[in-house]
């Protein structure tokens, strides 16, 4: 049985890499790589949860079975770098459309 | 000095990467103290990765679990949940090489990287790419590795746009942190499938309880796809040329050791992690038949370069071809002990082998490139002339580069090509008959860059050409030093180095059993 959570995920994660590919426009290029990290930080997070589970905060649990916090971590690191390379990206396309007055990436290409 | 060994794996990561957080601050004080600082920096990252590497290399794998109280305990209460790092012979010689060519391209951009703004930058991001590195070649954690993959994305990606004056660094960059990203991401991917199924992220555990099921199959796919693209094979080669060419030449030299830390990647996981699957041959085959394209269309591409860099490039994909031919026909074979042991184990060594060889010579074919860069000022072949006349020393190095790549001897370059060429000839002898092939046109593409920046008259408008400072020949004479001192002895090498790596590979079972 393949459930909800886990459909959704590959359903994002293709409508991203179709941005990556097919898309010309560099933003909308970079949206599509944040669109694949988030779905992947969507089942991460998916694959952590469990019915009637007990978050792993240990003051505050009623017992001491807890839910192991390895998911959320590599969430939280995920979504740290995704957010770096995203700004990163950005930035390169501020600099190309200084340059070249566009963002279409079929309006230049280096020299063969 | 036990304290250096024992806590080697974190501190060969910590001291660069903490080195170039403190760049910035340090170049306050004034450019001549930051380049000391950075060369020292790296010089003291290699001191610690040599020592690691020889307390690896006479005791075996050393693991290194980061938070515990004993570096040792990987698995309080026998479960593997501690980050670790786990540094096996492999892992030594892939540091090694990394650090090794960090240092010299350090000294190497001392002089060479001289009259540009943003060098704090520069250096600290050259740091962070050693860091980087090392991580992924010395983590046991899946996870890590792609963390360690973003951030050498990253700070490469960075320093591929440091020319910001034109628009083409910033396209090539783009192209570059775009393609790591999205490759980046499918690793990530992969490590969500294997965890989400066996609740493990250490390679060593996953490696011993790994099921073959059909979605470990998709991370497998994922997985390769997604490091083979990282190192630049065909069809996945699109960015290299762009990459490497639009890149200052020092940060190029990295580049080639960069991307072949993802090829140890793609090897740790194939090799390591799925090396029991009973159908791994044919990631061997995918091995074999992308470096069999990638010879082939890298070197073809390259011979209608005009542009000096972006032609090394190309044959820097040409070349990533000969490795993952040799190591493919390895593992092809792996399960097949008559085969494995008569060449299948001399083609991994020659493929390891020549990812060293190829970092040493393919670094200084771009060093000298750069050299001409320097004195001239282009990179287009069809301007460039006569210049053996007043850069002598530059032209005796790019000689002994063009010949390694070509795989003449005595030079590295054909002390790893002979061992592909025979195990290759006995596995099959078409795929050795292409590979001398494209060795020859190597040689050929070589000859006309050597003949037409080199040779000829003097040219008026390189008059005022003289040879290039002291410290970016010394760091091209170390470079020549060890081709030849490879090509000389390569037993030295083959011994030392590269046949515990490849038998740590082969061996899975040493890995996985300091973890569980």
């Amino acid at each position: 049985m393949i459930s909800l959570p886990f459909l959704a995920v590959m359903v994002i994660i293709s409508i991203g890499l179709s941005a990556v590919i097919f898309r010309r426009n560099l933003v909308k290029i970079v949206m599509g790589t944040s669109i694949i990290a988030s779905a992947i930080n969507l089942f991460l997070v998916s694959l952590g949860y469990r019915e009637g589970g007990v978050a792993p905060i240990f003051t505050g649990a009623p017992r001491l079975e807890m839910v192991l916090p390895t998911p959320q971590a590599l969430t939280l690191t995920s979504i740290v770098i995704d957010l770096a390379v995203t700004a990163m990206m950005l930035s390169f396309a501020i600099i190309i459309y200084r340059h070249y007055g566009s963002l279409d990436s079929r309006k230049r290409r280096l020299r063969e | 000095m036990s304290f250096i060994v024992e806590h080697g794996p974190a501190l060969a990561i910590a001291v660069p990467l903490m080195a170039a957080f403190a760049t910035p601050l340090i170049s306050r004080a004034g450019g001549r103290l930051r380049e000391l600082w950075a060369v020292l920096c790296l010089a003291a990252t290699l001191v610690i990765v040599v020592m690691l590497s020889m307390d690896v290399l006479s005791s075996g794998v050393r693991v290194y679990a980061l938070g515990a109280s004993i570096p040792s305990l990987t698995s309080p209460g026998g479960f593997p949940i501690r980050i670790v790092l786990e540094v096996d012979a492999m892992s030594a010689m892939m540091g090694l090489i990394s650090v090794s060519i960090a240092l010299l391209v350090c000294i190497y951009s001392t002089q060479y990287m001289k009259k540009y703004q943003g060098l704090d930058k520069f250096y600290a991001l050259l740091l962070m790419i050693t860091s980087a590195m090392l991580g992924l070649v010395f983590t046991g954690d899946l996870f890590n590795m792609f963390v360690f993959l973003e951030l050498l994305s990253v700070s490469s990606g960075a320093l591929v746009a440091f020319y910001m004056g034109r628009g083409e660094p910033a396209e090539a960059a783009f192209k570059y942190v775009i393609i790591s990203a999205t490759g980046a991401l499918m690793v990530l991917l992969a490590v969500c499938f294997l965890y989400g199924q066996y609740n493990l992220l250490s390679i060593g555990a996953l490696a011993g309880v790994m099921q073959f099921t059909f979605l470990d199959k998709i991370a497998l796919v994922l997985l390769v796809s997604a490091f083979a693209l990282k190192c630049g094979a065909v069809p996945l080669h699109m960015w290299v040329s762009d990459a490497y060419g639009e890149a200052p030449v020092p940060v190029t030299a990295v580049l080639v050791v960069v991307s072949q830390a993802s090829l140890y990647a793609l090897f740790r996981v194939s090799f390591t992690l799925y090396g029991a699957m009973a159908t791994i041959s044919v990631i061997g085959w995918a091995m074999i038949i992308l470096g069999i394209l990638s010879m082939f269309i890298g070197v073809t591409l390259a011979m209608m370069q005009r542009d000096i860099k972006r032609l090394m490039a190309y044959h820097a994909i040409s070349q990533t071809g000969y490795m993952l031919l040799g190591v493919g026909v390895g593992l092809a074979v792996i399960g097949d002990v008559g085969a494995l042991s008569s060449y299948g184990m001399t083609a991994i060594e020659g493929g390891l082998f020549h990812v060293i060889n190829h970092a040493m010579y393919k670094g200084l074919l771009f060093l000298t490139a750069g050299a001409i860069i320097y004195r001239t000022g282009t990179r287009d072949l069809n301007k460039l002339g006569g210049l053996a006349h007043a850069m002598p020393v530059t032209t005796c190095f790019f000689i002994i580069g063009m010949l390694s790549i070509a795989g003449l001897p005595p030079f590295n370059g054909f002390s790893s090509k002979i061992m592909i060429y025979e195990s290759v000839f006995m596995f099959s002898p078409v795929l050795s008959i292409i590979a001398i092939l494209v060795s020859i046109l190597t040689l050929a593409s070589f000859v006309k860059v050597f003949q037409s920046a080199f040779l000829g008259p003097k040219r008026r408008e390189y008059k005022d050409v003289k040879e290039v400072p002291v410290a970016m020949l010394i760091a091209m004479g170390i470079l020549a030093f060890f081709i030849i001192l490879f090509g000389l002895l390569p037993d030295l090498a083959v011994q030392w180095l590269i046949e515990p790596a490849a038998k740590a590979l082969l061996n899975q079972l040493n890995y996985v059993g300091v973890i569980v």
